[in-house]
């Protein structure tokens, strides 16, 4: 038998949560490996195609399950590379939220203002920036009309694009053709490679086990570059820390498949996904309202027809963000780009009685699609989800040679995700379709169930061990050395986009992962700049770091 | 008819043409077609390439194709006996189906509860994808060959090197007040 490899740290996944945290590591000193399951992208791999096998297929992961549908990254940068780049802060009530559980959902050591200065870390890291009204695309523009010709207030979102080399060619979703797109692939993952990390892409990691030196032996197959379906090999390597950040619909299925070899898992491994309270309703604009009722025009006889040229999602309204509101009745609502493919089936006809995802009417739709202002909502939802047992291998039986997987969560919405998701759509009717503009309706839920891109909370940090998986320090109950850094270890639903949050706790996390690591020997410190070398970040946090690693 | 012979190639593909024919419905191509039964004006999801998308293996659908013609029509014929309808037996079952009752088999075996939606939804959305984003041909080329659909969905002719690029992208001026409590970083508080 050839004895595995080993390393000090193995990173499972290469997004926000692991990104992050390998690089800190390896600036500090450790030996660290990260395996992506994606294969690595970057430049001109990223295609403008719709064709099956380009960047658009190989860089995403479409896992169909029983009421919930999960759309995540599946490469090298992990969501960082596919993600629209939304990045606002969650706002402060988020943090009190009770949930299901009937007691604070977070721990009692994070709330808005303690995390504020790992906010500011990330902020510095990607870098985020706030937009002007000439950085708002067209759609966006007409987002903003509409909020405040009902009477509503409108903000552009704070993002990670680089305006002087965005295109606006909207094709952000198959990975930045222009390097305009602040992922993970321009700061924290070249630093940790810079320190010394390494990336190991197309290895999907299976399970762990317990080595007999307390430490951990992580199980891998090597996933076929073009074929996904197919594995061109296996290993296992050895590791004293373990960092998990596979994303919330992959981190507790590895979990789940450790169990016989790992020993028990926390109750909470598996259950309280959320799916960020997400939604999607598709309005339909008449031009000649929109010109008339808003003022707007975009020259040569035309209002709008602009749902093709943009950057995603650039102004949400945040009015009903009010920490005074009940929970299950707070929630934002932004302008968002859907590319074809990925979700247009699922709009249904603004009006129609019968199921209306298909048909003449639809198709009569789609002749409008330049005319297409689609809002995604976010609201508070019930962290319903479930997984069910583990495939047997990945987080997926997957179909398709790239991208399209079954997979074992289960979701089905409680009366108070429901009640929110019919409010915020009201909400929405009722902001396009006064005086005309336009016609609105939700996507059906009837096809694939509800759907998310922004998986969250299925292994969640926590004070009550029976709610959490991860004590606060986003360490895995009962597994001491294991930690988890991704989505997954958020608590819950935020209202907005969670990719800063996500970040800003992997950031937190740090501390007391480099502690666990010096205390099985890794010779780490903790401290590094800003991937760039900025240092202003680090002042602010070096105090709270501090008090993380004594804990 | 043993699977696999031209005939059944042939009936296979008939059926599959409506199936695809009732997501996204389209003109007939010519006026002996019966697949399409040509609900709507201009190309639909055959027109747009349905069936080589389906026979595309990067799918992984194509194994399935003979199943999933042959459960539609078995569903077909099924559905027939149920609302007492006479079927041309020149065509297979699902393609002899009127329009309206095409339309309505498909949103009963794609309706929640129904033991094989799955399977059925997973058909339609790449007769969906065949039309809305040309999934079996790069997208440059689709367009340069008029696409049905995404011709009719006005997706925008990219620059000579296949890539797109807007040069006007906004209405450059404030157009909402800002939420009163929005902090200094952007974000909500």
């Amino acid at each position: 038998m050839t004895t595995p490899e080993s390393t000090d740290v193995l990173v499972v996944g290469s997004g926000f949560g692991g990104a992050i945290t390998a690089y800190h590591l390896a600036a500090g000193g450790a030996k660290v490996t990260i395996l992506e399951r994606g294969p690595w992208l970057s430049g001109t791999d990223f295609d403008h195609d719709f064709l099956l096998g380009s960047s658009y297929t190989r860089a995403f992961d479409f896992v169909v399950g029983d009421g919930m549908s999960v759309l995540g990254g599946n490469c090298v940068g992990g969501g960082s590379v596919v993600y629209f780049a939304a990045l606002p802060r969650a706002p402060g009530f988020v943090f009190e939220r009770r949930g299901s559980i009937g007691r604070r959902m977070w721990p009692a050591a994070i709330s808005r203002d303690t995390l504020d200065p790992w906010y500011d870390r990330i902020a510095e890291a990607m870098p985020v920036r706030t937009q002007d009204w000439d950085d708002v695309t067209y759609a966006g523009g007409l987002w903003a009309a509409a909020c405040n010709h009902s009477g509503r207030t409108a903000n552009p979102v704070p993002n990670g694009v680089d305006n002087d080399k965005c295109v606006n060619c909207n094709w952000m979703m198959s990975g930045c053709r222009f390097d305009a797109k602040r992922s993970l692939l321009f700061n924290y993952l070249p630093a940790a490679l810079a320190h010394g990390a390494r990336i190991r892409p197309l290895h999907e990691v299976q399970r762990l086990e317990r080595t007999d030196d307390g430490g951990y032996r992580v199980h891998y197959n090597v996933v076929h570059d073009e074929d996904y379906r197919l594995q061109s090999g296996s290993g296992a390597i050895d590791a004293k820390i373990v960092v998990l950040a596979a994303g919330a619909g992959a981190t507790p299925v590895i979990l789940q498949r450790s169990e016989p070899t790992l020993g028990a898992m926390p109750h909470a491994v598996g259950r309280y996904f959320s799916g960020n309270g997400e939604r999607l309703n598709t309005a339909v604009l008449d031009e000649e309202r929109v010109r008339d009722v808003l003022g707007l025009s975009r020259g040569a006889d035309l209002a709008y027809e602009a749902n093709q040229i943009g950057k995603g999602p650039c102004v949400a309204n945040w009015d009903r963000l009010d920490g005074s509101l009940p929970e299950y009745s707070r929630y934002s609502l932004e302008q968002l780009y859907f590319p074809p493919g990925l979700g247009t089936i699922l709009a249904q006809v603004p009006g129609a009685t019968t199921p209306s995802w298909f048909g003449v009417d639809k198709k009569e739709m789609l002749r409008r699609w330049r005319s297409w202002l689609i809002i995604f909502t976010m609201i508070e939802d019930d962290n319903e989800g479930v997984f069910g047992p583990p495939p047997p291998t990945g987080n997926a039986n997957r179909i398709s040679q790239q991208m399209l997987g079954h997979g074992p969560l289960s979701y089905h919405p409680t009366a108070n995700t429901q009640r929110a998701w019919a409010e915020s759509d009201a909400d929405v009717k009722d902001i396009l379709e006064r005086d005309g503009l336009a016609k609105v309706a939700p996507w059906t839920n009837d096809l694939v169930g509800a759907y998310t891109v922004h998986p969250l909370a299925s292994c969640r940090i926590g004070d009550d061990p029976s709610t959490s998986a991860l004590d606060d320090r986003h360490e895995l109950r009962g597994h001491p050395g294991v930690f988890v850094t991704d989505g997954s270890a958020v608590p819950g639903a935020l209202t907005v986009n969670p990719a800063m949050t996500i970040a800003a706790l992997a950031e937190r996390a740090v501390p007391g992962i480099v502690r666990a690591a010096r205390e099985r020997g890794v010779d780490v410190v903790y401290g590094a700049p800003s991937p760039d070398g900025q240092t202003s970040g680090r002042r602010a946090t070096l105090p709270l770091a501090s008090d993380l690693l004594r804990r | 008819m043993a699977a696999g012979t031209p005939e059944a190639e042939d009936d296979r593909t008939i059926t599959l043409e409506a199936f695809a024919d009732t997501i996204i419905p389209g003109e007939k191509r010519s006026p002996g077609d019966r697949s399409v039964a040509g609900a709507a004006p201009d190309g639909g999801a055959v027109a747009a390439g349905a069936i080589e998308l389906l026979e595309t293996s990067a799918t992984g659908l194509t194994d399935g194709l003979d199943n999933f013609a042959g459960d539609l029509d078995a569903h077909a014929r099924a559905y027939a006996d149920q609302h007492a309808l006479v079927l041309d037996d020149s065509l297979p079952p699902f393609a002899a189906l009127p329009f309206t009752d095409r339309t309505a088999l498909v949103r009963a075996l794609t309706a929640p509860g129904h033991p094989e939606k799955v399977f059925w939804v997973m058909l339609s959305l790449f007769c969906n994808m065949a039309y809305d984003s040309a999934a079996h041909l790069h997208t440059a080329d689709a367009i340069a060959a008029g696409h049905p659909g995404l011709t009719a969905m006005g997706f925008a002719v990219p620059d000579a090197d296949g890539l797109w690029r807007f040069t006007e992208h906004s209405y450059g001026r404030k157009l909402a007040d800002l939420h009163p409590d929005t902090t200094p970083s952007g974000s909500p508080a």
